[in-house]
């Protein structure tokens, strides 16, 4: 009994740790995906650069799996930015999983709206 | 290669058309009704006309609108991106003096593309001549090979870009005729930005447009026309 106790107990805390070391993340908006979240954890990148080529090479401009669509939606809604802070929708997973981001060199983490409101002159 | 999975990708769209009509008629898949699916066409070729007469010497609107639109610093040193410069000329013999926008002049036979090592630099099917920048290694190859000085090498990077508009460190960078509102149906920044409508935007392949009839009658050319690169962007009263 008391053995059965404490595996109990031991499961418990293992999983309230686990619980606790999956990024926390700021999805913005959120709502429905273009795709299934499972799906878009595995395979956003490649949903980006198969459609990157084609967009500028070929000027295939489908919004749906576009970088801008992604961050339209999953930009802050308090800083308009998914690059901006820890917790940011990029920025914290790809922190927990140690993979770099080379996006953000070029591509802006704003959402449009944002960006025009403050270069509105 | 490229046409072989464009080909099957346009496979896959119209049959994909299909099955939504059969599916349910009236109603488009999210992915059709969404954006220009059918990309760049080559029936299209954009160029410019460009009236030497109506620009105004000292003006810079065309620049200051280029430089907003796609987020250049306005500098003029030589580390600093100039996609569209003001260019003020004189006839010595004559004394006639002239001011003209120059920037890529968008050739048929670019020779940024022949030299460009890793396909970066490339024309795409309505005869835009771009950067892509996810494959530019920045060797600067093109900027040496372009006649016309249009390309500019970013030094240093950056931030807060225009989303419609990447740029980055470490890649070559030249006029993309403002693509990305092309795209949108309309037209280029320093085109929309000339007071006295010195630019004239538009198709040349298509023999109603605008610039396709004013080419046909008032007497334009193209600079260095004897590289015979069949440049999109045309002057007249040069």
């Amino acid at each position: 009994m008391f053995r059965l106790l404490l595996t109990i107990l031991a499961v418990l805390c293992f999983s309230a740790q686990a619980a606790e070391s999956t990024p926390k993340l700021d999805i913005g908006k959120g709502g429905q995906c273009v795709e299934d979240p499972q799906y878009m954890r595995k395979n956003h990148m490649h949903l980006l650069r198969h459609e990157r080529d084609e967009t500028v090479r070929l000027g295939i401009r489908d919004v749906k799996h576009s970088l801008k669509n992604c961050i339209e939606c999953h930009a802050s809604t308090k800083d308009n930015s998914v690059i901006a802070r820890e917790d940011s929708f990029c920025v914290a997973c790809h922190r927990y999983e140690a993979v770099k981001i080379d996006c953000f060199e070029c591509h802006s983490g704003v959402r449009k709206s944002a960006w025009l409101q403050r270069n509105a002159k | 290669m490229t046409d072989n999975t464009l080909n099957r990708r346009q496979f896959l769209k119209s049959s994909a058309g299909v099955a939504a009509v059969a599916i349910a008629p009236g109603m488009l898949l999210y992915g059709m009704a969404n954006g220009s699916s059918e990309g760049a066409s080559a029936k299209v070729r954009w160029g410019m006309l460009i009236d030497t007469s109506n620009c105004a010497e000292g003006c810079n609107d065309c620049v200051t609108a280029c430089n907003k639109e796609n987020g250049l610093s306005g500098g003029v040193t030589a580390t600093d991106s100039q996609w569209i410069r003001k260019i003020e000329i004189k006839e010595i013999a004559g004394g006639r003096q002239l001011s003209l926008p120059m920037m890529c002049q968008h050739c048929e036979n670019p020779p940024c593309v022949d030299v460009c090592p890793t396909t970066a630099s490339f024309k795409r099917a309505d005869g835009i001549v771009l950067v892509d920048k996810h494959r530019c290694i920045g060797c600067r190859y093109c900027i040496m090979a372009c006649p016309y000085k249009a390309r500019s090498f970013v030094h240093e990077a950056l931030t807060d870009q225009n989303p419609d508009v990447p740029r980055g460190k470490g890649t070559v960078e030249s006029c993309t005729m403002c693509v990305h509102r092309i795209d949108q149906g309309l037209q280029p920044a320093c085109a929309d930005a000339c007071a006295n409508k010195a630019i004239l935007f538009g198709n040349l392949n298509d023999p109603e447009s605008e610039i396709a009839k004013k080419v046909r009658t008032v007497a334009s050319v193209q600079v260095r026309a004897d590289l015979r690169l069949n440049p999109g962007v045309r002057y007249q009263g040069l």
